[in-house]
């Protein structure tokens, strides 16, 4: 927490409360199982976060194993802008012996450990640096809402105690727990309210300070909060897409579960498919027939994808594809981020098979690289990945709602006779033929044939060298036009210094905190974030001889040679020694002071040399 | 936001728009209107009668050049798409069938033919074989049964027999047969006939009665390899001495466990429709869900319906 300024203020009503502090964020860290409902405490805050004109991020890990187990969601709202899910919590609380025993290391000295007196029993050697409330959560929890349930209810109890505890706009929160419970049975609803109040009304005033969140700045319009796989489902549906395939496997599967949900409404399917090969063939088959269609997958299902895709490329038939990576290689760790999949996205099939990879940022990234992806696609006949990761896909953000009617796009395809068609007519510009679809009559009788062999005009198969040449330089054309219509990335910071952090994906918050830090202490450094992985866009190489040091912060590999993916991919591209890796492959988000950590140790190691 | 190309402009149609023809002036294609490509194959292969054969269908059925896909993986047998005047793919081994099925369900305006020889469809291809078969996509399916692999020159296939000296089992192949009917009436097929080139009307008969069937309709036609595999299946050919059995007439080709029985006779067995069933397509129940879906939505432009969904993330 930051800004504070203390304020005694009288209340009336509500329980005395000595001290009101007043913050501008506040890093919140709640920890128990994942049956407990933790999820559900944090959703709470972070929509109330996005209601209240406030920026939230979220962060949560949940048990790799079907049976639960310990599981975290950690919330960070501010008045401000929020960038990451914060290193240190300001306030941690504890369900278990375990969350207290586990999780008191990622709290900041000084901070707040609430805890469920009835499950933990406090160690006496951590009083001293944490200022530690007991409250019964479990049986209060009873007491409120009766009944013996195994400990339902504690969730919303605490959600409660929280709500006191920094003065949350309680009508909001009402609101939002019946629009939660309120398709059940109507006890749901009350008892979900009583526990929340009892939480509410009990004294922590009286044992702690309590917080009150700086004004934010008013923005025009509403906020939605959501995770990253919705926001690219729901872009997926905005940019028209009406067909989808995949297989089921963590963290992709909540993409497809949407989409399967909510297709039919728009008269269209999403197929769960007998393998990721059937899926992407499946998907591969619907475009082909008109409409760009979408498959996904995580680690081990891309790998399986990889030879369809090269038919896509050669074939010129467009379609997206979704990478939610998480930790690999093989099964790896599900559960888990990481960023190494950069390279397979990029180069993965045989032969040359150039396609378009963009990474989106944040969660309301998602939501617009979805369509962006899906217009690329039907504008180069290309594929499209488009690489998410497990920690975008899982944290919850606000953002600006997007203005549906204008951006909802219907892709249709056009079936209006044609004098005569060459699917892939030489002469074209930049290589770009519009596709005409089955269904489609061709007045002069001559009908294409989309093919993985190498081909002719027609789609017909040639072992011409000549010709092989010429369509492989006009598969790759096609993408050099694409390179020249993208925009050069803005860098975060000034544009001259001495130290460039580069990021892609999920990365950009903690790399922006990082600067943001840095820069206050007085170092001279600044940020950029590429989205367009593939093709990278132009005018990079003015960008990073503004600096020193090129510093790519990834999370993968530093690999055999020292490089992460993509301070790979741009050595080969720039052939600029300033281009060195910043690298870590734990299965974790970065933590900002992590990253500064880093940095100096990396430029610590270039001095001596 | 910020550095998206979320606007982009439609894609390009440059083509002249043409007014041919209206629908009932039309007249059924011929083979000239329906031939593409001359067939690479080997002169005397099995495959060039099952091709004369689905020009035959198309003439007779009368579908136009855009009314039908024709659909193959990998193969000998599956070069039929380039040898067809008409909208066709021409995807990667074994995986013809998911292909063909994305067209089926986003396109239900199309006839789709998908065309596969014996290792593209029972090896690399088997799993999507059983389960397009037991989903009942719309569509036909003619496998190409060769008993070995052609395109790459004679190695042994999954329909390959026991003892049959291959490449890759030089004293002779070792591992037990598909036999494909019992495959697909196990996998859930819903329409399962085999028939041989050697008897073109029969041919076209079983592709005819395929094309009628509402779902996924399969047909095992044998076609000999001339160059790896002559003589395989002389012994269904009466001009070679062997017998053309039909399936018997009293046979119920509803009744699963009779057509099994079927299907388990020594070669050269039966040939004709084995099994028949209706059951619902995939097509239909997914149009049903999606009948049901929309119902609730009647009337909202598609932008309204996500935003009911934004209205709750508030
Ligand atoms: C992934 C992959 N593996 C292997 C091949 C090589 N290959 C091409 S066709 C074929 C077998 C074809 O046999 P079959 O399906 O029986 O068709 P036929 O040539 O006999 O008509 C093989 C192994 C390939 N093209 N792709
Ligand atoms: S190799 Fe065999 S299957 Fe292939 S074309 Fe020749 S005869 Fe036909
Ligand atoms: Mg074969």
């Amino acid at each position: 927490m930051s800004d504070s300024t203390t304020t005694t203020q009288p209340t009336g009503g509500v329980p005395r409360v000595p001290r009101v502090s007043k913050v501008s964020e506040a890093v919140i860290r709640i920890a128990g199982n994942s049956q407990d409902g933790i999820q559900a405490i944090g959703g709470f805050l972070a929509r109330l976060a996005g209601r209240s004109e406030q920026e939230v991020m979220t962060f949560m890990t949940i048990p790799s194993t079907i049976s639960g187990g310990p599981s975290i969601f950690q919330v960070r709202i501010g008045s401000g802008e929020v960038l990451s899910a914060g290193d240190e919590a300001d306030i941690l609380l504890a369900f278990y012996q375990h969350s207290y025993e586990d999780h008191i290391g990622s709290l900041k000295k000084g901070g707040i450990v609430l805890y469920d007196s009835d499950h933990v029993e406090l160690k006496p050697e951590w009083q001293k640096d944490y200022h530690h409330v007991g409250i019964p959560i479990s049986s209060l929890t009873v007491e409120a809402i009766g009944g013996t349930a195994k400990d339902k209810g504690k969730n919303i109890y605490a959600l409660g105690l929280v709500a006191r505890m920094f003065d949350l706009n309680v009508p909001k929160l009402e609101a939002l727990i019946h629009e939660r419970f309120g398709g059940k049975d109507q006890s749901i609803v009350k008892n979900a309210l009583s526990a929340f109040h009892a939480g509410y009304s009990y004294c922590v005033g009286d044992l702690i300070e309590t917080f009150r969140f700086a004004e934010s700045e008013k923005r025009e319009g509403a906020q939605v909060v959501m995770n990253g796989n919705e926001a690219l489902g729901y872009g997926l549906i905005a940019a028209g897409v009406r067909f989808g395939a995949g297989y089921p496997i963590t963290p992709w599967s909540d993409i497809m579960e949407l989409l399967r949900r909510e297709l039919p409404k728009y008269g269209g399917s999403f197929i769960q498919c007998e393998d990721e090969i059937a899926s992407i063939s499946m998907a591969i088959g619907a475009s082909y027939a008109g409409r760009v269609a979408v498959t996904g997958s995580s680690g081990p299902g891309i790998s399986l994808k990889t030879e369809a895709l090269g038919w896509a490329v050669m074939a010129e038939v467009p379609l997206v594809i979704c990478d939610i990576q998480r930790g690999g290689p093989s099964t790896g760790m599900p559960t888990n981020v990481e960023q190494s999949d950069l390279n397979i996205a990029c180069f993965g099939s045989h032969g040359d098979a150039p396609r378009v990879v963009i990474a989106p940022a944040n969660v309301e990234d998602c939501f617009y690289t979805a369509i962006e992806a899906v217009n690329i696609a039907r504008q180069y006949n290309v594929p499209v990945i488009i690489l998410s990761d497990q920690a975008i896909a899982t944290r919850i953000e606000a953002f600006p709602e997007p203005d549906l009617e204008k951006l909802c796009q219907d892709i249709t395809p056009d079936l209006t006779p044609v004098a005569n068609y060459k699917p892939y007519d030489l002469s074209a510009p930049d290589g770009i033929v519009p596709r005409v679809v089955p269904g489609t009559r061709i007045a002069n009788g001559k009908y294409p044939i989309a093919t993985g062999l190498e081909h002719d005009e027609m789609g017909h198969p040639t072992g011409s060298p000549k010709l092989h040449q010429q369509m492989t330089t006009k598969r790759r054309k096609k993408l050099q036009a694409l390179a020249a219509t993208l925009p050069t990335p803005k860098i975060y910071g000034p544009p001259e210094g001495n130290v460039l952090l580069v990021g892609w994906g999920s990365t950009q918050g903690p790399i922006r905190e990082a600067v943001d830090r840095a820069r206050a202490a007085g170092d001279s450094i600044s940020g950029l974030t590429l989205r367009h992985l593939n093709p990278l866009p132009d005018g990079l190489e003015n960008i990073f001889s503004g600096f020193h040091h090129v510093l790519v912060v990834e999370l993968n590999d530093e690999g055999l040679y020292g490089y992460g993916q993509l301070a790979g991919l741009l050595r080969a591209r720039f052939t600029d020694p300033r281009i060195r890796g910043v690298n870590k492959s734990d299965g974790l988000t970065w933590k900002v002071r992590d990253i500064l950590e880093r940095v100096r140790t990396t430029l610590a190691t270039l001095k001596k040399t | 936001m910020s550095q998206t190309l979320s606007a982009m402009p439609a894609p390009a149609t440059n083509l002249a728009v043409a007014s041919p023809l209206p629908d009932n002036e039309r007249k059924p294609l011929t083979k000239k209107e329906l031939a593409a490509d001359h067939p690479t194959w080997c002169p005397g292969c099995g495959d060039f009668s099952v091709l004369a054969l689905y020009f035959k269908l198309i003439e007779k059925r009368k579908l136009q050049h855009e009314k039908f896909t024709t659909i193959s993986g990998i193969g000998c047998s599956s070069r039929f798409p380039y040898f067809v005047q008409a909208h066709g793919a021409h995807f990667i081994h074994g995986r013809a069938l998911p292909f063909a099925s994305g067209i089926s369900l986003s396109r239900p305006d199309l006839h789709v033919f998908a065309f596969s020889g014996d290792g593209d469809a029972f090896s690399i291809g088997g799993n999507h074989f059983n389960h397009t078969a037991r989903k009942n996509i719309k569509m036909t399916l003619v496998v190409m049964d060769n008993w070995v692999y052609g395109l790459t020159k004679k190695q042994t296939s999954p329909t390959s027999p026991l003892g049959f000296k291959s490449k890759t089992d030089q004293w002779g192949a070792l591992d037990f047969p598909i036999n494909p009917m019992k495959q697909a009436i196990a996998a859930g097929a819903t329409f399962v006939a085999r028939t041989t080139h050697t008897n073109p009307n029969h041919v076209l008969q079983m592709m005819e009665a395929a094309m009628d069937h509402d779902g996924f309709s399969f047909i095992e036609c044998l076609s000999e390899c001339v160059e790896f595999y002559e003589g395989a299946f002389d012994s269904s050919n009466p001009r070679k001495g062997g017998v053309f059995n039909l399936v018997p007439p009293d046979h119920d080709v509803t009744d699963e466990l009779e057509a099994y029985k079927l299907a388990d006779s020594p070669f050269p067995g039966y040939f004709g429709v084995l099994y028949k069933i209706a059951r619902p397509t995939k097509n239909a129940k997914e149009a049903e869900v999606n009948r049901n879906a929309m119902e609730k939505f009647k009337g909202l432009k598609d932008w309204q319906i996500l935003q009911k969904n934004f209205d709750r993330m508030k």
